[in-house]
């Protein structure tokens, strides 16, 4: 497995709308400074946007660890929320548990894991109802350009 | 259209300072969901909404939007303005509905995500 | 205009096949945000939205707006269809997206009033 050039951490807070998308704005201007092909920035950015809104509306709080080699960008989010009943289900586009007072902050459409699983390559939901869920996605990239002196 | 004719169509304000009004922008997208704008607009476009808050930035920056114009006479507060200088997304803000914003620029030109 | 001819002209598909299409559209309105559609529609409207879920049949219902049309080819949910039909809201959807069909509409001569 080739080396691991980035990585970070995020803690995500439930219900902090003032800084929904934070973490994965970092992770997408950390994907610029290396030069990734732009649409994988945006498949990248959105997938993990869609995951980091995930927790933050539905759970009290989540982890989000990303790790970005020459040829992949793996993120990871686990969170201790009420757990994802019926992961099928979930995936279908429009259906949603969301609250109503949700629906009218902008959100709750069903959109979410639809949308990450259509962005990523790889996607792996795991989720134990009155625990908490682990998501992770994978996005393969082209070679990026490597610092000039490494070989 | 330039983003200086989306505002003088629209009777817009411009909230952002600094803000480039000789853009160029070909499409809109209008939407109050921003999974949805995430899963269905095309980068480049104006996005139309009436939702205020952050995260309608932040969805701009992922969702490649080159300007948000907000609606029914609603505004963000100083700290989502802030984000959006520092993201370099212009904001335009109307007292029209949605219908009548997006109405005008339609019957004036501006393209859809279709 | 009537109802009929917005479906005829912007080849709209209706999702509830009991509806009464002679209905007088008044203008039009497009909002996703539920409590905005609820202060701010006017009675007769056509309604564009995203949203699928059941409110959207009490919010037409109470407005008395004139009908609901769902953009990207959304999928109205059973129990949306179910409750349109029992209260005599129209559903219709397009593959056209919000801004499109809004500036049809607009086109059309409708307005926000």
């Amino acid at each position: 497995m080739p080396d691991v050039v980035r990585e970070g951490v995020f803690f995500l807070k439930g219900k902090d709308f003032d800084n929904a998308g934070a973490a994965s704005s970092e992770i997408k201007a950390v994907l610029e400074q290396m030069g990734v092909d732009r649409s994988i920035i945006r498949r990248a950015a959105i997938a993990s946007f869609e995951a980091e809104m995930n927790v933050i509306i539905y759970t009290p709080a989540g982890i989000l660890r990303y790790k970005i080699a020459p040829d992949y960008i793996n993120v990871v989010f686990d969170d201790v929320g009420p757990g994802i009943e019926d992961v099928d289900l979930a995936m279908k586009e429009g259906y949603s548990t969301a609250p109503d007072f949700i629906r009218d902050m902008g959100f709750g459409s069903g959109m979410g894991l639809p949308n990450i699983k259509k962005n990523a390559d790889e996607l792996k939901i795991s989720s134990q109802p009155g625990v908490g869920t682990n998501l992770e996605f994978i996005i393969h990239i082209k070679k990026i350009n490597e610092a000039p002196g490494n070989s | 259209m330039t983003l200086n004719e989306i505002k003088e169509i629209t009777e817009a304000e411009v909230l952002t300072n600094n803000s480039d009004m000789n853009i160029q922008i070909d499409r809109g997208c209008s939407s109050d969901l921003m999974s949805d704008v995430l899963a269905f607009s095309r980068p480049g476009s104006l996005l139309i909404t009436g939702l205020t808050n952050e995260t309608v930035v932040r969805s701009s920056e992922f969702a490649n939007m080159k300007a948000i114009l907000f609606v029914r006479g609603k505004k963000p507060n100083t700290k989502t303005i802030a984000l959006a200088e520092e993201k370099k997304i212009p904001i335009l803000a109307t007292k029209l509905s949605m219908f009548e914003a997006c109405g005008r620029l339609y019957i004036k030109g501006l393209g859809s995500d279709n | 205009m009537k109802l009929q001819e917005i479906v005829d002209s912007l080849s709209l598909e209706v999702k509830t096949p009991s509806s009464d299409l002679t209905k007088e559209v008044t203008g039009g309105y497009v909002s996703d945000l539920l409590s905005d559609v609820i202060a701010n529609s006017k009675e007769g409207h056509v309604w564009v939205t995203l949203q699928t879920h059941q409110n959207i049949v009490a919010v037409a219902a109470l407005r008395e707006l004139s009908g609901i049309i769902l953009v990207n080819n959304k999928i109205p949910e059973p129990e949306t269809l179910k409750k349109a039909e029992e209260e005599g809201i129209p559903i219709m959807v397009t593959s056209l997206p919000a801004f499109e069909i809004v500036g049809r509409l607009y086109a059309l001569g409708l307005r926000c009033r």
